[in-house]
């Protein structure tokens, strides 16, 4: 008896508890700096795509919902030739980001993007690109990958030793 | 003709008051319930979100009138009336202030008891006609609940009745006028407030339609405007409940200055947000330990209140 008196009580006193409700369109809540919201594509920070068209995401994605079909310049670099992201199945698990190895595909804090159409929702590459570097400055992936460009030996990398010459017997 | 207007625009008067109310009081709910869970509730749909019920209410008659294929149809569609009709029945007796009430009848309580049980005839055959087990469970428990709660809710009423010697409740706030029966007859308060809970079915007693175990209860079949008349009907119950309470122990519309009508409102307000405190508060017991806990602790606490306040007056006589 003592202690349901005690739960009104308790229960009457939330009524000057501060309101955990955020209200939403004229206050927006403050969300975490990798919160999983809309996704981008980056570019490095002189302005190439970072994404190599390496399908990883796409393999990762749990939903099915990127697709893209890789293509290469003349330089040697590899690119989406398209690049689809259909958010009416993401789900924003973050796997893409995961697996992504050169930082290309992002997640940012950002969830406003309703749409009265559905076909709206799938997002092509020009949607998708960004002409920052996202979360990751200063990072080139063909500056720290082995991959030979135009410009660019094999072993000219940051850190790279030279290629070893697999016919010499010297060590 | 003068004779049959004024109590025809009365009834009218208080049966459209009575319905806004407790449509009213689904907003009031949500908004008090919201506020003591640390949120806002319905705030955006006009001032305050009062609109919201307006809202709610154009949806629930613009729904689709969909009786079950394999429901009986006739009582299934019959059900909700029945509730609606009872409480709205019961309220016949109140006195709101004096000069305002539809029946000054000479057995008022007896009249209100009769139509709190036939309350449960709405939910018996709600569970019945709807052919499904959930709703059939959920009457079933409606009627066991109602069986042994109504036995100590009159009882629990014996002892005002003693005090005033009237079973006529206007007759019963006139008794009134010194000391309130809150007073004297706190076990009796007590005992009608417990029993009050469980025959409107409100949240520690909710189990005719305790949604984690049995759907929605006995209402688990039904939609649209059907569905509507059982929770206005519920409503209208904790409405009923409360002004009682407040005619049959705190004065009815006894108190100072204020006009009488405006007192009995303000009561019945109080006992109106105490039935909500208590839903935010408390959870539902087994539906065993309701039982054992009628029969066995407020059964034998309501004839003991009966014979202290009994011997009480034989002595003073």
């Amino acid at each position: 008896m003592l202690s349901i008196l005690q739960a009104l009580w308790r229960m009457f006193l939330h009524a000057f508890r501060e309101r955990v409700t955020v209200q939403y369109p004229e206050e927006k809540p403050v969300l975490a700096p990798r919160y999983r919201g809309r996704i981008i594509l980056s570019r490095d920070p002189d302005g190439f795509e970072r994404c190599v068209a390496c399908y990883l995401c796409a393999a990762a994605c749990p939903v099915d919902c990127i697709a893209l079909q890789a293509d290469e310049t003349i330089d040697g670099r590899r690119y989406p030739s398209f690049f689809r992201i259909n958010f009416s199945r993401c789900i924003f698990c973050g796997y893409c980001e995961e697996a992504c190895p050169t930082y290309a595909i992002q997640l940012t804090p950002d969830y406003e993007m309703s749409e009265y159409k559905r076909p709206s929702l799938v997002y092509e590459k020009k949607d998708l690109l960004i002409s920052g570097t996202g979360k990751y400055p200063g990072y080139r992936y063909y500056k720290v990958a082995g991959v030979a460009l135009k410009g660019k030996d094999k072993g000219d990398g940051l850190e790279e030793e030279e290629p070893v010459d697999i016919r010499s017997l010297m060590p | 003709m003068q004779g049959v207007i004024t109590p025809l625009v009365m009834m009218i008067a208080i049966l459209v008051s009575l319905t806004t109310m407790s449509a009213g009081l689904i907003w009031m709910e949500r908004r008090l319930l919201a506020l003591w869970q640390d949120r806002y509730g319905p705030n955006r749909v006009g001032p305050f979100g009062l609109l919201q019920v307006v809202a709610d209410m154009l949806k629930i008659f613009a729904k689709e009138d969909w009786v079950p294929p394999f429901s009986d149809k006739a009582v299934f569609v019959l059900a909700p009336a029945v509730i609606m009709t009872a409480v709205l029945l019961a309220f016949a007796v109140v006195p709101f202030s004096p000069g305002i009430s539809i029946a000054d009848l000479d057995i008022g309580i007896l009249f209100f008891l009769a139509m709190a049980s036939l309350n449960i005839y709405g939910i018996v055959l709600a569970g019945w006609a709807s052919n499904s087990k959930y709703s059939l469970l959920g009457g079933v428990r409606g009627a066991a609940q109602m069986l042994s709660y109504e036995v100590f809710m009159g009882l629990s009423l014996m002892g005002v009745v003693m005090l005033a010697g009237t079973f006529n409740l206007r007759e019963i706030v006139e008794a009134q006028e010194g000391l309130w029966f809150c007073v004297p007859q706190l076990p009796g308060l007590l005992i009608f407030f417990i029993a009050g809970l469980a025959e409107t079915h409100r949240i520690p007693f909710d189990l005719p339609e305790a949604e984690n175990e049995l759907v929605a209860g006995y209402h688990t079949e039904y939609s649209g405007m059907k569905f509507g008349m059982f929770f206005v009907g519920e409503y209208l119950g904790i409405v009923l409940i409360s002004s009682l309470i407040s005619v049959l122990f705190f004065g009815g519309w006894l108190g100072p200055t204020l006009p009488p009508v405006l007192w009995f409102l303000l009561k019945t307000l109080f006992f109106i947000t105490l039935f909500i405190l208590l839903r935010s508060a408390l959870p539902r017991p087994r539906f065993g330990q309701l039982m054992s806990f009628g029969w066995k602790i407020m059964l034998p606490l309501s004839l003991l209140n009966i014979l202290a306040t009994g011997a009480v007056l034989l002595i003073r006589a």
